[in-house]
């Protein structure tokens, strides 16, 4: 930042008072990382934070979640899922309810652990719910080369797996007005800056990598206000991201996974969004397939959060219907989603 | 040896059980005499507690179930001002259970017991069947304790402006330890599982003017310190660089999206103190034994009628703000 001290920064972001700028994160770990360092109390009125479609239980459809309410009904088989998924509601039943009626529904905290699972009990069928983005992906192609490797035959997936580049073009298409991104560390980590670059020449929009750090997500802030106009892309976050990215995780992506269409909470489906299992693998899938439709609550304005249309506490349920305790929609669930955030930190 | 259907039908089995573990554990002057109820001698003013304990797995890095169950009622009774006196065991075990298991949580129990200067004076011993999975058990113990009859006995509606918050240790171990233990995480984390015996004593008999105490444990420090402020119509700042969560609690927490400020601890209290007497009670705290990283992590301020809003404010180190609002759902793990 040149000879410009934190606390100088520190002092222009609270002063601001130039043109309204929108700045979106789109990254669920930046949305809970910007909340736990009140930050949002450290900005001038005319700095508006926006909370992207980046966490990815809040951007699955009903679809995936009834899919997988049904399987655990299935005699013999038994849903692995990780933390959160567990309490987002589908059409009538989360796989919590699920649980309570019988269903067989485990948490899992490993990946791997499922392969360990489902060779130790080959009487039953494990369906692991494969859900993220660009960042858990890998970890989900690893699960299926260690079950090759081990010859288990009885672990499959559900995936519901997206990216980031299409939904930030679709974003800027159907929700606008933003002046600059804060690109997600943990995806850049993985496709590189690179990615971002073009994207950002694309849309005329700044993009500025940043970790999770209050400093450095005051610093890519500030970044971001003096890129307002301008394109291009500006690393903070080099120790782990770079231009390249990991190529090892993409390599092992590539080989079990193409890109696929995918459907997204209250969006629909975008072109080239997801990552769907190759053809060759399809033994292994638990029919992730045609799993697009979405049914939101009456009332629930998850989709206007997620592109930036509404601040949560502008949806008529926020706080009202809709609590952790009782979500009607996925972003109130999720320690990452904006709703939550917002709901707990008192965030306005 | 392994806990039969037979160790619950009220025969032979059943005395051999309760004469080989229990009594030989839990052997005092008063249990001893193995009557249907233990007599003792009372009070002017007492302080009752009751609480059941369900954990998996039932052994863990710091501690086991037998030790968190005298912790737990222990610690409640102190945090009313009392004397802990009198303690009840009832052990529901599953068909099944290692016997050597049983034994050591027993031990384990009987040792606990010890240090917090308690006795336990009566007991009970069912078993189910065990209905699949790791044969566990569940205990529940009561507790009684003496207050004296001069003692203002704290509560948390009697913050008062000014007061000053202290913690007595580091956030998070207890609960860090066992979700490590359930996800197979290696690290050195141990639970915090202990009695806050001696650090109560120290903090009356010096009459430090303690106007509300807690321990700090499901649902951690955010969740105390909300009722405090419900309770007392006050507003809590707390000052992030002032929290004392261990390094590994840290690199857990980061890992997995969980925040120390909502895990449970079994053996940490939270004070408010009236600001006079805060330099003393810390250094209290800090000299007696599971106190040495208690900190003053806050400040009282008492609303004026009009606030509608009584918050736990979280001044962050970079100097931003946010509310420690109430907690929600199990504090799952978090996907990526």
């Amino acid at each position: 930042m040149g000879s410009i001290t934190f606390e100088e920064i520190l002092d222009k972001l609270k002063n601001y008072d130039g043109e309204e700028v929108h700045i979106m994160e789109v990254c669920g770990t930046h949305t809970a990382a910007i909340s736990e360092n009140g930050i949002p109390s450290m900005l001038s009125p005319k700095i508006k934070l926006i909370s992207g479609p980046g966490c990815p239980v809040c951007v699955t459809v009903t679809a995936v979640i009834d899919r997988l309410v049904e399987l655990s009904m299935e005699e013999n088989t038994i849903v692995l899922t990780f933390g959160d998924l567990i309490r987002v509601r589908g059409t009538h039943k989360s796989l919590a309810d699920a649980k309570a009626d019988g269903g067989h529904v485990r948490m899992v905290y490993s990946p791997m652990e499922t392969v360990k699972l489902a060779k130790e009990d080959p009487s039953h069928t494990y369906v692991f719910a494969a859900i993220g983005f660009e960042t858990t992906t890998p970890v989900y192609a690893m699960v299926l080369e260690e079950a090759i490797k081990e010859n288990v035959k009885n672990l499959k997936l559900l995936t519901s797996l997206k990216t980031m580049p299409e939904v930030i073009r679709w974003v800027v298409k159907n929700g606008g007005g933003i002046d600059g991104f804060i690109a997600p560390g943990h995806v850049c980590a993985v496709t590189g800056s690179d990615t971002f670059k073009e994207l950002s020449e694309e849309l005329g929009i700044p993009f500025v990598v940043s970790g999770f750090e209050g400093r450095q997500l005051i610093m890519t802030i500030y970044a971001l206000l003096q890129m307002k106009g301008k394109t291009g892309i500006k690393n903070l976050y080099k120790g782990v991201v770079t231009e390249e990215g990991n190529t090892k995780a993409r390599e092992v992506v590539e080989k079990y996974f193409e890109v696929s269409d995918a459907s997204w909470r209250g969006m629909g489906k975008i072109k080239g969004s997801g990552m769907a299992l190759k053809k060759e693998y399809a033994d292994f899938d638990a029919g992730s397939i045609g799993l697009d439709e979405d049914h939101m609550p009456p009332g629930c304005s998850c989709a206007s959060v997620l592109v930036g249309k509404l601040k949560p506490y502008e949806c008529p349920l926020f706080g009202k219907a809709c609590t952790p305790d009782n979500a009607h929609g996925a972003c109130m669930v999720s320690t990452e989603g904006s709703c939550y955030n917002y709901f707990v930190s008192g965030r306005r | 040896m392994k806990i039969t259907m037979a160790h619950g039908s009220g025969g032979e089995s059943t005395s051999g059980l309760i004469r080989d573990i229990f009594a030989k554990h839990f052997h005092n002057e008063i249990l001893d005499k193995l009557e249907d109820s233990a007599v003792v001698e009372g009070c002017g003013r007492l302080a009752v507690t009751t609480d059941s304990f369900v954990v998996t797995p039932i052994e863990f890095p710091g501690g086991d179930i037998g030790r968190l169950s005298v912790c737990g009622t222990v610690n409640d009774l102190l945090m009313s001002g009392a004397k802990p006196m009198y303690l009840t065991c009832g052990c529901i075990l599953e068909e099944g259970l290692d016997m050597d298991v049983l034994d050591r949580v027993i031990c384990s129990m009987a040792e606990t017991a010890k240090e917090a200067g308690i006795k336990i004076i009566t007991g009970d011993t069912k078993v189910i069947e065990n209905k699949g999975g790791e044969s566990g058990l569940i205990i529940n113990t009561s507790g009684v304790g003496f207050i004296s009859e001069t003692l203002d006995v704290p509560g948390p509606f009697k913050l008062k402006d000014g007061d000053k918050i202290i913690i007595s240790g580091n956030l998070g171990d207890h609960h860090a330890a066992i979700l490590g233990t359930r996800m197979g995480i290696q690290n050195n984390i141990k639970s915090d599982a202990a009695p806050l015996a001696l650090m109560v004593k120290g903090l009356l008999d010096n009459n430090v003017e303690v106007h509300a105490m807690r321990d700090v444990t499901r649902g951690g420090l955010g969740t105390v310190l909300n009722e405090f402020c419900e309770s007392s119509k006050c507003t809590i700042n707390l000052y992030e660089e002032k929290m004392p969560v261990s390094p590994a609690v840290k690199d857990f927490c980061g890992l997995l999206g969980l925040d120390p400020m909502y895990m449970g601890n079994e053996g940490k209290m939270v004070l408010s103190v009236a600001a006079k007497d805060a330099e003393k009670a810390l250094s209290i705290i800090k000299g007696s034994k599971y106190g040495e990283n208690a900190c003053m992590i806050g400040d009282v301020s008492k609303n004026d009628g009009s606030a509608d809003k009584h918050n736990v404010i979280l001044n962050t180190k970079i100097g931003g703000k946010r509310i420690i609002g109430l907690m929600y759902g199990e504090g799952l793990p978090r996907i990526c």
